[in-house]
């Protein structure tokens, strides 16, 4: 037996079995050391990214916004102590559901908007009260959040939530009726305004 | 307010999933496949908790991998002392019987050899360190840490070669 065939039997025989991601996560949680846990979904609008902090969902992600690029960013936004967690994030997979399978008209999942500041946060807490199928326009979103002249900063509050769906940012269109931007894509807006109208 | 960390540092799950399969090998060479996944656990939580302050530009694998190495200290101690360690843990499920037993003969081999040499070969060989990390992880030097792990394979060869083939 030659050297490298020795460290091949070493190498095969100490492999394998025993890694269990799940157990780390729910440790790392009793120990207070998860600062943001995540899981994927899917949805009519592709796999969606869900991540939560203690305080609740910070982050919605399109697959078209690259999930690991966004995990990058909550790394070094939030914490890199990120870890797939399925478990702390089931109940709002579950209130996707159901609001996909038009059973859902409102969520009532925590929600943590560290992510968004000033302005723009505010926007998205008066977003949060417009109810399902109802839309709304920019201006009159600039001036619920307090300043009736930022029309362009609301519109980019909106393109910028980072919980979309669960902080309906697709209610939010212009005046002149067209849908405007989204995370998500155009098609996605026009998907999610349909299914509530028609709901 | 956001704070950007200068180079940031990956999410700690891509960590897991680079580094865990390399760390689960030591663990498993340490101290046997009962202990290892409490070692491998243990091992991640700690790096767990001091990832945010990790100087950018270290070698993930040589920390994770000097964290195994105490914490295999710490439950080779810590099983010295109890009389019995209750473990509540689930049972890992066994290896199909012929397998275990030629793990069982690498092992012996393996756990025979002079501890210098036996971690020598588990951190350069198992865990793919440089001669250099694998001499400050036993307290010798980078050329002491080529030369233990040379004179542990030759063993191991000779182990394997007295007709005590598999």
């Amino acid at each position: 037996m030659n050297d490298k065939q020795i460290v091949d039997r070493l190498t095969k025989a100490f492999t394998g079995a025993g890694l269990d991601g799940d157990r780390l996560a729910t440790l790392a949680e009793k120990q207070g050391l998860l600062d943001v846990s995540y899981r994927t979904v899917d949805s009519p609008l592709g796999s969606l990214l869900l991540a939560a902090t203690g305080e609740g969902l910070v982050r919605v992600a399109f697959s078209c916004e690259d999930h690991d690029a966004v995990l990058a960013r909550l790394a070094s936004e939030i914490s890199p102590r990120i870890l797939r967690t399925p478990r702390r994030l089931d109940e709002a997979a579950h209130q996707l559901d159901e609001y996909f399978a038009g059973k859902r008209r409102a969520f009532s999942v925590p929600v943590d908007l560290q992510l968004a500041h000033g302005f723009r946060r505010s926007v998205l807490e008066h977003l949060r009260r417009i109810p399902y199928g109802v839309t709304e326009s920019y201006a009159s979103v600039a001036r619920a959040a307090g300043n009736p002249s930022a029309v362009r900063a609301a519109a980019s509050a909106c393109s910028h939530n980072p919980v979309p769906l669960v902080v309906p940012c697709h209610r939010v269109v212009r005046s002149d009726g067209t849908t405007g931007e989204y995370l998500g894509g155009p098609q996605a807006k026009r998907t999610l305004l349909a299914m509530e109208a028609a709901g | 307010m956001v704070r950007p960390r200068d180079p940031a540092l990956p999410p700690f799950e891509e960590v897991v999933a680079e580094h865990g399969p390399v760390v689960m090998r030591v663990c498993r060479a340490l101290l046997g496949q009962a202990d290892a996944a409490d070692a491998w656990s243990e091992t991640f939580l700690s790096a767990l908790e001091a990832y945010p302050n990790l100087q950018p530009g270290s070698s993930i694998r040589g920390w994770l991998v000097t964290i195994a190495h105490r914490k295999a200290i710490d439950q080779l101690r810590g099983a010295a002392r109890r009389p019995q360690p209750a473990s509540d843990l689930p049972e890992v499920p066994a290896d199909d019987p012929g397998e275990s037993s030629v793990d069982d003969k690498l092992r012996g081999a393996l756990d025979a050899l002079p501890p210098k040499q036996r971690g020598a070969v588990i951190y350069r060989y198992l865990a793919d360190l440089s001669y250099a990390e694998v001499g400050e992880l036993l307290e010798s030097s980078a050329t002491a840490a080529r030369r233990s792990a040379a004179d542990g394979i030759a063993n191991l060869r000779k182990h394997f070669s007295k007709g005590d083939r598999p």
